[in-house]
């Protein structure tokens, strides 16, 4: 099949060893271990997200938390409100999350709003939807929307009702799936578009792309993808409050795994998904037996990863990674 | 209600966005220079916010008084983070600049959550209770003097750039970047006085505002994004834009505080800037952009 050629052998056998690890995972750990493997998974997938816009169309958007904020609210909203399945919901977060996307990028991408500017007016829109909610009294504004807890003795898989073990795999699958989509758009006629505008708009334009279209088509795919990511935060921790999910730190929280990683590769928002959560865990964890109770330091441990690898790893981690491993050829 | 309260929350408004100017004066000394986007600006403030805390109760000296030790620790910051950790970055893409400030400003942030702990605070002045009156119109002293303050800072800042030979050699590496090179100018040096008398403008901006409000570490993030949403209204690299834009996002929010609710005064903010980026993306005062 076209979507296995050329991908290396021994990619794909690691890819699999990869994947039956994360499978397994569950059977040995329990409790907070598997919060901690939803959380690096839920990282990935939405850095995957946000890489399909900053790492193939160049396109930087600190604005993320938007997308993540608007499908978990109009998921949540429908099931409190009228006890709508999320399944169904979730379509009502993809829809408004793409056409938010497809709002902003109209806006910005029509009047040339670019760069820095491009990144500002996102960081502009998630805010202004952050205090927008805060007085949405719909859905409770600034006290927060609460999703009905129970103790489940079995999995209601329909109502997204459950243990972890199932939101666990249920983000596993999203981020598989993620992947392999995000694989086949980077060899995809649009996927060269995006190539081709990341390097050079005005060369891609000149070549003949509608480089407007395509910068579309980036961000509503990216804002799509994300909002899933807000569907999986509300029905998993089950409280939403427009001044955490909106906020600017978790727009930047999310960007770090793919920075990290590898901006632009396909494996480089999964590993800085494991790297970044599972160190920052570890600190954490190092901090409570040394008996440290300081808020902040999490967040000075990010920083000063972030920009340890700002500067001395400007491609991120993983391309040396792959490298090493052969899995690219040497250019 | 009665037209006077809208016109001293508007007058309040005005001065308070004087000292928002000066801040965001800064950002634009430093964008329209060195062409670095300072998104650690915020942090730098209430960094400087915190420093005049400190000197304020150790020396008892007036905020306003203090302004000048702490715009001094705020240039050598400046000067030594362009120096040391920016100034590689200057011909890397945009994108790779704008993280490291990220960076940056999420250790500084986290730092002074660390070392300051999250409560808000703040000092008392002698005149902290004070006000003028103007017919019907009354404002508070201090926001008076931090406004006064401001605008001496920033006549001083144009002076500089107009009339010195500092001023005019930082002014041609703005313009041209290899030309000033070719003329014989230590650019990195100037790049580096930039930032600092960028950062210096931050810290006398800081020391003014705690004479007004109190100080929290995680406001830095917002006073980053509002010196952002006063540049890029006023037009970034633009001197005069950044003190208008102030004086704009000063009125614009104190007037959405009164009309709305004032916990809904920044979307207002946010709203002009999405309007000004989206009709006029140079900003008000600011040149077409090449």
């Amino acid at each position: 099949m076209s979507l296995l050629e050329g991908v290396p052998r021994r990619g794909l056998w690691l890819l699999a060893l990869l994947l039956a690890l994360l499978a397994a995972f569950p059977v040995f750990a329990s409790g907070y271990l598997l919060a901690v493997g939803f959380l690096i998974l839920y990282f990935a997938f939405v850095g995957q997200a946000w890489n399909v816009m900053m790492g193939f169309a160049g396109q930087l958007s600190l604005g993320h938390s938007l997308y993540v904020g608007l499908g978990a609210y109009a998921a949540a909203a429908l099931y409190v409100h009228f006890g709508i399945s999320p399944w169904i919901g979730l379509g009502a977060s993809i829809a408004v999350c793409a056409l938010a996307g497809a709002a902003i990028g109209f806006l910005a991408f029509r009047f040339g709003v670019s760069g820095v500017y491009f990144a500002i007016l996102t960081i502009a829109f998630a805010e202004f939807a952050r205090i927008g909610f805060d007085h949405f009294a719909w859905v409770r504004g600034s006290s927060g929307l609460f999703l009905p807890v129970a103790n489940y003795t079995e999995n209601d898989l329909w109502n997204l009702r459950g243990s972890p073990v199932m939101f666990y795999y249920l983000m596993l699958a999203l981020t598989a799936g993620a992947f392999v989509l995000c694989h086949a758009l980077l060899r995809s006629r649009m996927g060269y578009y995006w190539l081709a505008i990341r390097e050079s708009p005005e060369a891609a334009q000149a070549l003949g792309v509608n480089v407007f279209r395509c910068k579309m088509v980036a961000v509503v795919i990216s804002a799509a993808m994300t909002s899933l990511a807000g569907v999986m935060f509300a029905f998993y921790y089950n409280n939403l409050f427009p001044e955490q999910i909106f906020h600017v730190s978790r727009s930047i929280e999310l960007i770090l795994g793919p920075i990290i990683g590898g901006i632009g590769t396909l494996f480089g928002p999964i590993v800085g998904a494991f790297l970044l959560t599972g160190l920052a865990e570890g600190l954490r964890e190092l901090m409570l037996q040394l008996g440290i109770d300081v808020p902040g330091v999490k967040q000075v441990f990010y920083g000063l990863c972030l920009l340890a690898v700002v500067v001395f790893l400007p491609d991120g981690v993983w391309p040396p990674i792959a490298r090493r491993l052969r899995l690219v050829r040497k250019s | 209600m009665p037209v006077e309260i809208y016109l001293n929350v508007a007058a309040s408004g005005l001065l308070t966005g004087l000292v928002y100017g000066l801040m965001a004066l800064g950002l634009s000394v430093i964008f329209g220079v060195v062409r670095v986007v300072n998104f650690a600006h915020g942090e730098m403030m209430t960094l400087a916010m915190y420093l005049t805390l400190v000197l304020f109760s150790a020396l008892k000296l007036d905020p306003l008084i203090l302004m000048v030790p702490v715009a001094a620790v705020l240039f050598v910051l400046g000067y030594l983070l362009q120096r040391g950790l920016i100034n590689p970055f200057i011909n890397r893409p945009e994108h790779s600049q704008f993280m490291l400030l990220v960076a940056v400003a999420l250790v500084l942030v986290n730092v002074q959550l660390i070392v300051f702990g999250p409560d808000a605070q703040g000092i008392r002045t002698s005149y902290s209770f004070d006000s003028f009156q103007l017919g019907a119109l009354i404002v508070d002293a201090s926001k008076v003097y931090a406004a006064g303050a401001a605008l001496v800072v920033a006549g001083a800042l144009f002076a500089f750039f107009r009339w010195t030979l500092l001023g005019k050699s930082i002014r041609a590496c703005a313009d041209n970047y290899h030309g000033a090179l070719v003329v014989g100018l230590d650019v990195k040096r100037l790049y580096a006085l930039t930032f600092g008398i960028g950062s210096a403008c931050v810290g006398a901006a800081g020391a003014m505002l705690m004479a007004v409000t109190d100080v929290t570490p995680t406001i830095g993030p917002s006073y980053t994004l509002l010196a952002f949403v006063i540049v890029i209204t006023g037009g970034l690299g633009s001197m005069p834009g950044a003190l208008l834009g102030g004086l704009l996002i000063g009125l614009t929010e104190a007037l959405g505080g009164v009309l709305f609710t004032p916990s809904a005064k920044s979307m207002f903010a946010f709203g002009l800037l999405v309007l000004v980026l989206l009709f006029r993306p140079q900003g008000i005062l600011g040149r077409k952009a090449a």
